[in-house]
């Protein structure tokens, strides 16, 4: 009896897989790329136990244990990179979220249709740039010698701080410039959320003398929680993953600022272009890896348990 | 008709106006500086040197395109890649993108679950940088090719879910009837789906063509070669450094043995222009399809 289901098992799933077979054909591009650039890299992750080198290959390097990771405990950065990389993206998500809806709710609520629509694309063209680009706006604009806001200060009398040789301006900079950057981008998917709220419960508000503030804050943003906790999660599966563009682009590396604005991902990069310490390199990338891994587990589990309405997965 | 009658209260004024207001201020803060670099581009290096950047240049002069210009094979070059790359990039990966998610949407397809989650892992966790850097350098030898800069960014696994997303909104009706009238599954695809989904195409070819264009970071990493640069990086080596941009202007230029004095704020500026110009265009081609083509959802389902 045994044998005969596992027949008819397999019987059906090769009809299945006949079936299937258009979608199984165009699924192979899109599978195979995510094969190498994504699976195979992770088994690489055992070069974080190896003292790599290029000549040697992966197989063929030896095996240091836990060498690599204890000379990043030791190196003492370890801390001040990950305490870093996690306050600068918990201001960057949670400012970030704020002004998004924020915006949203306003740009909504506009009616003065020119005004609106003129100012929403100005927002969002800092968007359409690279951070490379963003050098140029921050030097034009911050440019110790002629920068447009340091002469409009001096002029006032006031005296402005090179931004170059000095360290403690930057992580207000940081978070400015991030915002200028991304806001724009972000509040244009609670504004296609709010499209999706069903236009009669503000008529039913109307009509019971709500105003508008009133309407903002009970049926608006409580019909955002869904958004907002999906772009919550999204962001905290990549909470120690700094943003690599911006920090490099203006942070670089000029040794002065790194004081307040180094991260774990410049770590990474410095240490494999610097080609010495490939093993290393890794290390700090599994270490990430796996922190992320665990945040995201952490707070889907957590949301799963008081709304699991809202749940990523 | 009551509602437009009745007397606006304070609060609502308040309301309005704090709107207005926040959105000007915002908005100004974005603008303000690209119309300081394109007016300081067109400013004499002399009056950014002495009155710095201003909203009106003291004295206007075309000296710093005149420089980025003398020798512009490297400009060329750059541009050239930039462009090849952007456009082939944004076809393969927008093709790739909406296929996979439209598969994934499909009821039909007994195993969208199990793919959707082999997907959606390599989200959750990665190998990190160092792995992958070695895949693309010692597997399949990007170094110094046009790969180097369309593979990496071909596939976005975020894009894919928002395609997902966006075509479960289609009816499916629509493809069970043209299934009966004898449809394929890449004829549904290619006929009815993208026709249907045009805010999704250009909301997603945007992120694509704006991700190449945008991109310095794999010049940097793979492309040591000038002639394989992509044009973000050229500008970012310009802007970095004097030398680099004394080089660009010396190579055959007679002006600088006699002891011109190079433009270097006025063409830091112009390039920048020159870099970003062509991309803030594609932003009224497809700005009417934006808040249609961003639906973000859950994974599941």
């Amino acid at each position: 009896m045994f044998g005969q289901s596992k027949a008819i098992g397999q019987r059906s799933l090769r009809r299945q897989l006949y079936s299937n077979r258009t979608y199984l054909v165009l699924l192979i591009p899109a599978v195979v790329y995510v094969l190498i650039f994504c699976y195979i890299p992770m088994g690489g992750i055992v070069i974080a136990f190896k003292n790599y080198n290029y000549a040697a290959g992966i197989l063929n390097s030896p095996w240091v244990g836990l060498k690599n990771f204890r000379f990043l405990a030791i190196s003492n950065k370890l801390w001040t990179l990950t305490r870093n990389t996690l306050a600068y993206n918990l201001v960057f998500i949670s400012l970030g979220m704020f002004l998004e809806v924020t915006f949203a709710v306003i740009i909504n609520e506009m009616r003065c249709k020119w005004f609106k629509k003129t100012f929403q694309s100005f927002m969002f063209l800092p968007f359409f740039i690279s951070w490379v680009v963003a050098t140029a706006v921050i030097q034009s604009m911050l440019d110790y010698d002629n920068g447009f806001i340091s002469r409009l200060v001096q002029s006032l009398g006031g005296n402005m701080v090179n931004i170059y040789t000095n360290a403690a301006p930057w992580p207000y900079l940081l978070v400015f410039f991030r915002m200028w950057k991304g806001v724009g981008y972000g509040s244009i998917i609670y504004l296609s959320a709010i499209s999706g709220i069903d236009q009669g419960m503000y008529e039913a508000a109307e009509i019971d003398g709500a105003n508008s503030w009133q309407k903002v804050f009970r049926i608006t943003i409580p019909n955002l929680m869904p958004t907002m906790i999906i772009m919550l999660l999204l962001s905290l599966g990549q909470v120690f993953r700094g943003d690599f563009g911006m920090f490099y682009q203006m942070i670089g590396n000029n040794g002065v600022l790194l004081e307040t604005g180094d991260i774990l991902d410049l770590y990474v990069y410095r240490a494999m272009s610097s080609n010495t310490n490939l093993g290393m390199s890794a290390a700090a990338g599994l270490y990430q890896s796996v922190l992320c891994f665990a945040t995201i587990l952490l707070a889907n589990f957590i949301v799963k348990k008081v709304q699991p309405d809202y749940t990523l997965f | 008709m009551r509602a437009r009658h009745r007397k606006i209260q304070p609060n609502e004024v308040a309301f309005r106006s704090l709107g207005y207001i926040l959105l000007f201020l915002f908005g100004m803060a974005c603008v303000v500086p690209f119309y300081l670099i394109i007016v300081s581009s067109f400013a004499s290096e002399t009056a950014l040197v002495r009155d710095g950047f201003r909203l009106i240049p003291t004295d206007w002069s075309l000296d710093a395109y005149r420089f980025v210009f003398t020798n512009p094979d490297r400009i060329q070059r750059a541009y050239a890649n930039t462009i090849f790359v952007t456009v082939t990039g944004t076809c393969l990966s927008l093709l790739m993108t909406t296929l996979t998610g439209y598969v994934l949407s499909r009821r039909d397809f007994t195993w969208r679950n199990v793919f959707s989650f082999f997907f959606f892992f390599t989200t959750l966790f990665s190998g990190g940088l160092t792995p992958w850097y070695i895949m693309c350098t010692k597997v399949l030898h990007l170094k110094n090719t046009y790969g180097a800069l369309i593979l990496p960014m071909m596939f976005s696994v975020w894009n894919m879910i928002i395609a997902k997303n966006y075509m479960q909104g289609i009816p499916y009706e629509i493809s069970e009837s043209a299934k009966i009238d004898g449809a394929g599954e890449l004829t549904i695809f290619f006929r009815l789906y993208l026709p249907i989904a045009k805010p999704l195409l250009a909301t997603l070819g945007l992120f694509a063509a704006l991700a190449y264009w945008n991109d310095w970071y794999n010049s940097m990493l793979f492309n040591t070669k000038e002639e394989y640069q992509s044009l973000q990086y050229f500008l970012q080596d310009m802007l970095s450094s004097i030398q680099a941009l004394k080089q660009l202007v010396a190579q055959g230029n007679s002006e600088l043995a006699k002891g011109v004095t190079l433009p270097t704020s006025g063409m830091k500026m112009a390039m920048t222009c020159v870099v970003t110009g062509p991309i803030i265009f594609l932003y009224p081609l497809v700005q009417r399809y934006f808040v249609k083509g961003l639906t973000i959802g859950a994974v599941k389902g």
